[in-house]
C-alpha cells in the first residue's frame, strides 16, 4: 500500500469529528494534489533554455540570431516534392512505421555511398521526429538505471536531460581551450585522452559525441575519433554520434563518421536530419543508421510512442535525396552548395564581431558561432539575478541591443559554466540579419558602446 | 630485423583480428534497456505485411483508401507554398493558429473556458498524446485500468512506463441477441472491485475501437463518480469523436462535474480529416496536468511538423464555421459511412458471420464461431482462433481484417476469439471487392 494511500486515509481519520464541509474539503484538496503528481522521470527536467529565450527573441524587432533555423526557404524542389507528395491520396495516410520505403532506401542509398557500406533500409535505419526524435528513441531503447553516459562539453542541451530520463548518469568532459592561446576557431579546442580515458568504467553504456559540435562548431578530426573509439572497443561501450550538421563543413576540413572506424559499425547509433540537411527544420524528420542489434530496439521505442512519421514529409525528403544522391561530388549538389554559401556568412559575421570589439571563435562547421566577449568588458552588476554572466549577457543585449543569442552555459554542466561564462552563441545561417545594412548598424552600435 | 619485423607485423594482424573478434561479441552485457522488454511484439507488423504480401482486400488496418476533403488538401498546399516559416519550427507545444482554434473549438463543445497556452499539448498524433500522458504520469507501480476491447498501444505504453495495466471487459448484455456495440456494458461492480490504492488513471476509449460502443452519459458518469471518489486520473481518447450513427451523441467526461481538472482528453487531426498520414494530434486538459505532458514532450521529439498543423488549423476554423451544418465534414463524414456500415453489415450478415452493429467509429466486429473451416495450419496451431481465422482468411480468401483477441489482455483474450474486426472507412471499390469475396464464400457454403 502506497505512502499517498496512507497518508490520504489517516487524514482522513484525524479530520472525523472535524465539521462535515471542511473535512470534505480538506479531504479533496489532500487527495487532488497525492494523485495527480507526476512521475519521477521527469524531476527537475521542466527548465529549457529555448523556452526561456525564444519567447523573449519573437519580438519582430529583435535581430535574431539565437535559435538554430533558417530564415532562408528551403531548396524549390523539396517544397514542390512536398506539395506534389500531398496531391496523392495514399501518401495522406499512414505509411511503414519505422519509415517509408522510398526514404528509407534513399538514406540506405545515400549513407551507402558515403560509409562505403551495404545499409539494410529495413532493418539498420529508423526514422523519427527530427535528430531530437533519434536521440531520445536512443536513450529510451539503450539507456537506463545503473547506465553512465559520457557527454563532452559544451553539449547541445537535450542530451542530458534525455540521460536523465532514461534513468541514466550524465559524465561531463569539457572540450578545452589548447594552452597558451586564446581560442580563435574551433581548431583550438582538444578532449584531453588521458582525461577522457579516466571517464570511462564498467558502468558506461555509451558515450556521446556531436560532430560537426553545436555550440563551437567543432569537426573532430580521423585521430580525435580514433582516440574515442578505442576507448569505446576497449571498454566495451556503445557511441552515439549526432550528425546533424554533417554536410555543414568549411573548407580545410572532413566530416568523419566514427561508425565507419574499425570496430564500430556494431556499436554506433549515426543520428542525421532532414531539418538541417535541407534547411527545413519545420518537417521535423531525422533518422538513427545502425546495426540491426541495436536499432531494433530503436524500432521498439518507436512502435510504442509515435509509431509512424508523417507520410507526405518522407516522401518528399525521399525526393530531395534522390535528386541529390546524382549531383553527389559535384558543386550544384546542395549538401555542398549550402556549405559554400554559409562559409561567406560565417566569415562575414566573423568579421563584424572583430570590428565590435569582440572575440569570434570561427566554426570549421555547423551554423553556430561561439562569441567570447570579455574584450567588451560590460559591466552587468546592476543585474542581480544569480546567473550565469552570459545569461545575464545575453538579456542585456536582446533588451539593450536588439539583438538575441543564446548563452553558451546553457550547453554545459554546472563544473564548467566559469570556464564558458564568456560566450555567447550566434546562429549565421540567416540571409537578411547579415545583410550589409545590418553590419553597419550593429557595428555602429557597438562602437557607441565603447566610447 | 627481417624476422623482428615480420613478427611485429603478425602480431598487429593478430591484434586486429582479435578486435574484430571481440566486435562479433560487443556488449557481453544487455545492450537494450529494461522497459523495450515484453514490449516488442506488435499485431499491425505482422498483418499489414500478411496482408501486403497476399495482396489481400484491406479491411484491416484502420486508414481511409479514399482522399481527405478538398479543403484540408488545399489547406495543405497553401502551407507548404507558404513563407519560409512555414518549413520552420514553430512554437514547441503547438502551433499558435492551431492552438487558438482548437481551444475556440473544444471550449463551446465542452461547455469550459480551454487555455490554448496552457490547457492544450499538440502532439504527433493521438499515439504520441498517449505516450506523452503515460510517461509524464504513471510511475513504477502504478496501476492503471485498461477498459477491453482496447486499442492495442495502451498496454505497451503503461508497461514502458513501469506501470501495471489492470483490465476490465466490456461484456455482452445478458440474455438478449447481442447485435449492436450498445448491448456491450461494463459492470459498475466489477469496475470497482479493479480500484486499489495504487490506481493511477484510467484509459477509456469513446467511440471505441475496435467495438465502435459510445459510453452513454450515465455510463461515463459511473466512471467518473468513481475517478472522484478515489481520485484517479481519466485518459480519455476520443480519436473517432465524429463518427456516430443513428443519433447516438458523443459525450466528453472532461465535461462532467469534477472531471475536468482530472481528464486527458486525447484527440486526432488524422481521423478527423481522413489524413491519418499526417500524424497531428492533441492531448487537452487543465494546465496542472498538462504541463507535466509538455516537459515529455520538451524532451522526447520537441517540435511537431508546422506545416501539417498550419493546415489542420485552416481545417478546424473552417469547420468552427459551419459546425452543425450539412456543409460540416464532421457531418459529411459520418453521413458517407453510414451507408458503408450499413453495407459492410449486410455483406458479412448473408455470409454467416454475424457482425456487431457500431455505434460510433469506423470498424466493426463480426461473430465468427458459426463458420466451420479447416483451419489446416500447423504453423499456427498454437494461436488463438481469431488469428488463425484472419490468416486463413488472407491467405485462402484475399480478404484481410484483424483478430479481436488482439485488443485484449492474456487473461481474457480466450472469451473473445471467436470475434474479427473489419474497418469500413474504404472506397466503395474496396467494399465492393470484399462483398465479392464474401459473396463466394458463402454460395460455397
Amino acid at each position: 500500500m502506497n505512502f499517498a494511500w496512507h497518508l490520504r486515509n489517516g487524514s482522513r481519520l484525524t479530520c472525523r469529528s472535524a465539521p462535515a464541509a471542511c473535512r470534505r474539503t480538506f479531504t479533496a484538496q489532500h487527495v487532488m494534489m497525492s494523485r495527480h503528481t507526476h512521475a519521477k522521470r521527469i524531476d527537475g527536467l521542466d527548465k529549457n533554455v529555448w523556452v526561456a529565450f525564444t519567447s523573449v527573441a519573437a519580438d519582430p524587432s529583435i535581430v535574431n540570431l539565437g535559435q538554430g533555423y533558417p530564415d532562408i526557404p528551403p531548396p524549390s524542389y523539396v517544397k514542390e516534392a512536398l506539395a506534389k507528395a500531398a496531391s496523392v491520396d495514399r501518401m495522406n495516410q499512414y505509411t511503414r512505421g519505422f519509415g517509408h520505403p522510398s526514404l528509407v532506401k534513399a538514406l540506405s542509398q545515400v549513407y551507402g555511398k558515403v560509409c562505403g557500406r551495404q545499409i539494410d533500409p529495413f532493418k539498420e535505419i529508423l526514422v523519427t521526429v527530427g535528430g531530437y526524435g533519434s536521440l531520445f528513441s536512443t536513450m529510451q531503447a539503450l539507456v537506463e538505471e545503473g547506465d553512465e553516459v559520457i557527454i563532452i562539453e559544451p553539449f547541445f542541451d537535450c542530451y542530458v536531460p534525455m540521460v536523465r530520463m532514461a534513468g541514466g548518469k550524465p559524465v561531463l568532459i569539457p572540450l578545452r581551450p589548447k594552452p597558451g592561446k586564446i581560442p580563435t576557431s574551433s581548431t583550438d579546442w582538444y578532449l584531453d585522452p588521458d582525461e577522457l580515458s579516466r571517464k570511462f568504467n564498467s558502468r558506461t553504456k555509451a558515450i556521446i559525441i556531436n560532430t560537426p559540435n553545436n555550440p563551437i562548431g567543432k569537426v573532430f578530426t580521423r585521430d580525435e575519433l580514433q582516440v574515442i573509439a578505442d576507448l569505446c572497443v576497449k571498454h566495451d561501450t556503445l557511441c552515439f554520434s549526432d550528425e546533424v550538421y554533417e554536410w555543414l563543413v568549411y573548407k580545410g576540413h572532413e566530416h568523419v563518421k566514427i561508425a565507419s572506424l574499425p570496430g564500430m559499425w556494431d556499436r554506433t547509433i549515426t543520428i542525421g536530419s532532414a531539418g538541417k540537411t535541407f534547411s527545413v527544420t519545420g518537417w521535423k524528420l531525422g533518422w538513427s543508421i545502425g546495426p540491426e542489434s541495436l536499432i531494433k530496439h530503436l524500432q521498439t521505442v518507436m512502435q510504442n510512442s509515435l509509431y509512424t512519421c508523417p507520410t507526405p514529409l518522407q516522401e518528399a525528403v525521399a525526393q530531395g535525396f534522390l535528386l541529390n544522391y546524382e549531383m553527389m561530388g559535384q558543386p550544384e549538389c546542395y549538401f555542398s552548395s549550402l556549405a559554400e554559401e554559409l562559409e561567406g556568412k560565417r566569415d562575414r559575421l566573423a568579421a563584424i564581431l572583430q570590428e565590435a570589439g569582440m572575440t569570434p571563435v570561427v566554426p570549421e562547421g555547423g551554423y553556430f558561432m561561439l562569441v567570447d566577449v570579455t574584450p567588451l568588458d560590460q559591466d552587468l552588476s546592476h543585474m542581480t539575478e544569480d546567473e550565469a554572466y552570459d545569461y545575464k549577457f545575453v538579456k542585456w543585449m536582446i533588451k539593450e541591443k536588439k539583438l538575441a543569442a543564446i548563452p553558451v552555459t546553457a550547453f554545459v554542466g554546472e563544473e564548467s559554466r566559469k570556464h564558458f561564462e564568456k560566450y555567447i552563441r550566434l546562429c549565421f545561417i540567416k540571409v537578411r540579419r547579415i545583410s550589409l545594412r545590418s553590419c553597419i548598424l550593429f557595428c555602429t552600435l557597438w562602437y557607441f558602446v565603447i566610447l | 630485423m627481417g624476422i623482428i619485423r615480420n613478427l611485429s607485423t603478425n602480431l598487429t594482424v593478430i591484434r586486429q583480428s582479435l578486435l574484430r573478434n571481440h566486435q562479433k561479441t560487443i556488449m557481453s552485457r544487455k545492450v537494450h534497456a529494461s522497459r523495450t522488454e515484453g514490449v516488442d511484439k506488435n499485431v499491425w507488423v505482422e498483418f499489414t505485411q500478411l496482408a501486403a504480401d497476399y495482396k489481400a482486400v484491406n479491411l484491416g488496418q484502420g486508414f481511409p483508401d479514399f482522399s481527405p476533403p478538398e479543403f484540408i488538401r488545399e489547406a495543405f498546399c497553401d502551407a507548404v507554398k507558404g513563407g519560409p516559416a512555414m518549413h520552420q519550427y514553430t512554437r514547441a507545444f503547438g502551433h499558435p493558429p492551431l492552438v487558438k482554434i482548437l481551444a475556440k473549438f473544444f471550449s463551446r463543445i465542452v461547455g469550459h473556458e480551454i487555455d490554448p497556452l496552457e490547457d492544450i499539448l499538440v502532439t504527433v498524433g493521438a499515439y504520441q498524446a498517449l505516450f506523452s500522458a503515460f510517461q509524464a504520469l504513471i510511475d513504477e507501480d502504478d496501476e492503471v485500468i485498461i477498459v477491453e476491447p482496447f486499442f492495442d498501444c495502451y498496454q505497451p505504453m503503461v508497461v514502458m512506463a513501469g506501470g501495471k495495466p489492470v483490465y476490465i471487459p466490456l461484456r455482452p448484455r445478458e440474455g438478449s441477441a447481442v447485435l449492436s456495440s450498445g448491448d456491450w456494458v461494463l459492470s459498475a461492480e466489477e469496475l470497482a472491485s479493479k480500484v486499489t490504492p495504487r490506481t493511477k488513471a484510467i484509459v477509456i476509449n469513446t467511440p471505441n475501437n475496435p467495438l465502435g460502443k459510445i459510453y452513454k452519459l450515465e455510463e461515463l458518469q459511473m466512471i467518473a463518480d468513481l475517478c472522484i471518489k478515489h481520485d484517479l486520473l481519466c485518459f480519455s481518447d476520443e480519436v473517432y469523436e465524429w463518427l456516430t450513427y443513428d443519433g447516438a451523441k458523443h459525450v466528453k467526461i472532461a465535461s462532467l462535474p469534477g472531471m475536468r481538472e482530472r481528464t486527458i482528453t486525447i484527440g486526432s487531426a488524422g481521423k478527423s480529416f481522413s489524413a491519418t498520414g499526417w500524424k497531428v494530434g492533441w492531448a487537452i486538459g487543465s494546465r496542472d496536468v498538462i504541463k507535466h505532458l509538455k516537459i515529455i514532450h520538451q524532451n522526447s521529439i520537441y517540435h511537431s511538423a508546422t506545416a501539417a498543423q498550419e493546415a489542420v488549423a485552416r481545417g478546424f476554423e473552417r469547420e468552427y464555421e459551419v459546425f452543425g451544418t450539412p456543409e460540416s465534414y464532421f457531418q459529411q463524414l459520418p453521413a458517407m459511412l453510414h451507408s458503408k456500415r450499413q453495407k459492410l453489415a449486410t455483406c458479412l450478415q448473408s455470409a454467416g458471420l454475424n457482425p456487431i452493429m457500431p455505434e460510433g467509429g469506423y470498424f466493426m466486429i463480426a461473430d465468427i464461431s458459426s463458420i466451420e473451416v479447416d483451419l489446416n495450419d500447423e504453423s499456427n496451431k498454437d494461436e488463438p482462433r481469431d488469428f488463425r481465422f484472419v490468416k486463413w482468411l488472407i491467405k485462402e480468401k484475399g480478404l484481410a481484417t484483424i483478430p479481436v483477441s488482439a485488443f485484449y489482455s492474456s487473461e481474457h483474450g480466450k472469451e473473445f476469439d471467436k470475434y474479427i474486426r473489419f474497418c469500413f472507412v474504404k472506397e466503395d471499390s474496396t467494399l465492393k471487392a470484399a462483398e465479392d469475396i464474401l459473396k463466394k464464400w458463402s454460395q460455397k457454403e
